[in-house]
């Protein structure tokens, strides 16, 4: 081979391939030791979310640019206490470790992020870790909590103890991030570690951990005085659920309130470039479309992002301050009713932003049948997708007054309803499933409480714009596209060389087919064109009954009120938001559903069965008098 | 061994269902199934362990446990499965 050096194309040899892919590290922690705050700190805006496939655990991978401008892959895999593979993130993130992922590289090394402030217990899993010979820095993070509460230890002789190198950072802070790209830059020695525990037994492993903390000098810190502090007020037996109440009812107000401003910006901003594009392009079926159809569906969807992003923001702060677990300790008894626990409030919360992460956020259950109850029942959560829809309504039929002082207007008041609504539904359809189909055992409830921490604006920022993005994409694809070819509908077929009136167009023709089977809810074959496109996306159904009541999307969003006003009943207008709060509408949910439970069992189950209840409940609202 | 398979309410041993705010105990032995004694046990829930309880959700029911320098709250049946030593220097504990 080595005659040929240099002679590849006379020879016919190939050399192997070199490789221009960056390295790939996996950073590996326990949940709560600040590892996404690392991940953020290390990689910044080059990062993107994917899904292992076959299994429900999302991950995100990231580009970290060295000092001297070389790049390196980081896999942040899923937060786990131990690599005995039990539940799915285990599983992936031994997978990943081992080089069995299809979709990860082996890594070359691994950041192993773990808690100063709580180093004894956090060892534990340096145990596995180390096991694997891989080569490993041992990152200590929250070094500033550390400090502050009195705690210290020697990272030199740790390292000596483990056979590892350690550095000891804050993450939030920055403070010793040079050393992790010392790390990555630098020969990344193999970790050589001594006298390591029996790794299936947990005992033997914390006893080690401890000695290996004491032979550092492990000074644990004192407790943390504002975290006991906080939850003397927080998780009181009175005050407590007054103000989990006050926060729920806070977030919705603000998300209705706050994002008005914003939404007129947007709103205002589309109409002028609308109208600037329409007097740009000669009167034409092109710029019909353009304008109508691309333009109206695009801007009618993009109105809502403010409050989207206001509502990601939200749940970001109270997740990432901490207080989102207190709520769930807090919530577990009344999700025990329902025959759920105190997890599936998370993703239960989660699905009020959008079903999809929730669905995916139900990992975190470990019992199987209370996962799959979790799924079935979150997209009945009044998702962000819903908001538009409500809104539209609500301030079409329900004018503008105080109910409760300045605190809480009638229009909030309203959508506070449905919310509570989609709720009902939610934990009624979770009774009937874990009294029948999903029926289980109990099984031990944990909730960790971690200390409460200030949000840092980086992550509150990568976390909006992550959304922000798929918000967006989504308004870009099938929202779109859903406008497009409801437009070409809408101007098809041709006659005598014109466009039909729409009721004479291919859109009405289906519109008034379905009418005879919606006219019992209220609504006529405008509304059900309306429905059949929301089917793809809910939200959809703006841009459609924007396009079919053709109005240019100047004053798109009074004239729809005004032309919803004409067209519905009181009762009607109930019904409709009954039908948008038990239905189904939502591809990319029936998606996941379908991929999280492994087939299309339960997402036909739950589409007929929503559908039904959606159905009847509309029907029933029809018919009392408002 | 510590743990057994199966739940066992036939240990006349006090549990930390009955410990009350304040109180302090060491744990013996956990009486669950091993999955769940071994993730209990990765949360700290190592028998020899200090456990005190700490504040819980409206009606005393999940409660919160300090142990072994984290804060982990379970529900009233999952802490009558954790028997434990009750801490003779406290006073609080009946």
């Amino acid at each position: 081979m080595s005659a040929c050096r240099g002679c590849t194309a006379a020879c016919g040899v190939e050399f192997p391939h070199v490789s221009r892919e960056p390295k790939a590290v996996a950073l590996v922690g326990p949940p709560n030791s600040g590892k996404t705050t690392l991940f953020n700190r290390l990689t910044g805006l080059r990062q993107k979310v994917a899904n292992f496939p076959g299994v429900t655990v999302e991950h995100h991978t990231g580009v970290a640019v060295l000092p001297d401008g070389g790049e390196i892959r980081i896999i942040d895999l899923p937060g786990i206490y131990s690599l005995s593979p039990r539940s799915e993130d285990e599983q992936v993130a031994y997978d990943v470790l081992t080089g069995n992922s299809t979709e990860a590289p082996k890594p070359e090394a691994v950041l192993l992020v773990l808690d100063s402030t709580n180093l004894a217990r956090h060892l534990m899993l340096a145990a596995p870790v180390l096991a694997l010979r891989i080569p490993t820095l041992i990152i200590l993070n929250m070094a500033d909590d550390l400090r502050s509460r009195g705690g210290g230890l020697d990272p030199e002789a740790l390292s000596a103890e483990l056979g590892a190198p350690v550095a000891l950072i804050s993450a939030r802070q920055g403070t010793g991030i040079d050393q992790v790209f010392d790390f990555l830059s630098g020969a990344m020695p193999k970790a050589r570690p001594k006298g390591l525990p029996v790794l299936q037994d947990v005992p033997k492993c914390r006893q080690w951990a401890g000695y290996v903390g004491n032979n550092a000098s492990y000074r644990p810190p004192a407790p943390p005085i504002w975290t006991r502090r906080l939850d003397s007020v927080f998780l009181h037996p009175v005050l407590g659920p007054v103000i989990f109440g006050l926060v729920v009812i806070a977030v919705f107000q603000t998300i209705f309130t706050a994002a008005a401003p914003m939404m007129a910006g947007i709103r205002w901003m589309f109409s002028v470039s609308g109208n600037w594009v329409a007097h740009a392009l000669p009167a034409s079926a092109l710029r019909s479309l353009l304008v109508e159809g691309v333009w109206g569906g695009a801007g009618s969807v993009i109105v809502f992002l403010p409050q989207v992003l206001l509502l990601f923001l939200f749940l970001g702060i109270l997740e990432d301050s901490g207080y989102l677990a207190r709520a769930a300790l807090i919530a577990d008894r009344t999700m025990a009713k329902a025959g759920l626990q105190g997890k599936s409030f998370i993703p239960l919360l989660s699905a009020h932003a959008c079903a999809v992460p929730a669905v995916l956020a139900t990992r975190t259950i470990e019992n199987k049948r209370d996962r799959i109850a979790t799924i079935l029942i979150a997209p009945f959560m009044t998702c962000s997708a819903r908001l538009p829809v409500y809104t539209l309504v609500i301030a079409a039929f329900i004018p503008n007054r105080p109910l409760l002082g300045a605190f809480l207007g009638a229009r909030a008041a309203a959508l506070l309803g449905l919310y509570l609504l989609g709720f009902l539904a939610a934990t009624a359809t979770a009774r009937i499933l874990k009294s029948s189909v999903l029926k289980s055992g109990s099984t031990a409830f944990f909730l960790e409480m971690p200390s409460y921490r200030w949000p840092t604006f980086r992550s509150l920022g990568l976390r909006l714009l992550d959304r922000a993005k798929i918000f967006l994409r989504r308004a870009g694809t099938v929202i779109l596209l859903a406008a497009v070819l409801l437009w070409i509908m809408a101007h098809l077929p041709i006659q005598n060389g014109r466009m039909p009136a729409i009721e004479n167009s291919l859109a009405g023709t289906v519109g008034r087919t379905i009418e005879p089977v919606i006219k019992p809810l209220g609504f006529n074959w405008k509304i059900g064109i309306g429905l059949i496109t929301s089917l793809a996306a809910r939200e959809t159904i703006i841009g459609t009954l924007g396009a079919i009541y053709g109005m240019d999307p100047e004053s798109q969003s009074m004239g729809l009120q005004k032309a919803l006003q004409r067209d519905l009943t009181p009762s009607g207008a109930v019904a409709l938001l009954i039908f948008f709060a038990f239905a189904m509408q939502c591809i990319s949910t029936i998606a996941v559903v379908r991929r999280e439970t492994g087939g299309w069992k339960w997402p036909i189950l739950q589409f007929t069965y929503m559908g039904a209840l959606a159905y009847i409940g509309a029907l029933i609202a029809a018919h009392i008098p408002f | 061994m510590q743990l057994s398979g199966n739940r066992d309410t036939q240990d006349p041993r006090p549990d930390l269902a009955g410990l009350r705010r304040g109180g302090e105990a060491i744990l013996e032995r956990i009486c669950l199934p091993e999955d769940e004694a071994r993730r209990l046990m990765e949360l700290g829930f190592v028998p020899g362990t200090r456990i005190t309880a700490g504040l819980s959700a409206p009606g005393g029911n999940p409660r919160v446990f300090q142990v072994d320098g984290s804060e982990v709250a379970l529900r009233r049946e999952t802490a009558a499965c954790l028997k434990v030593r009750l801490a003779e220097d406290d006073p609080r504990i009946a």
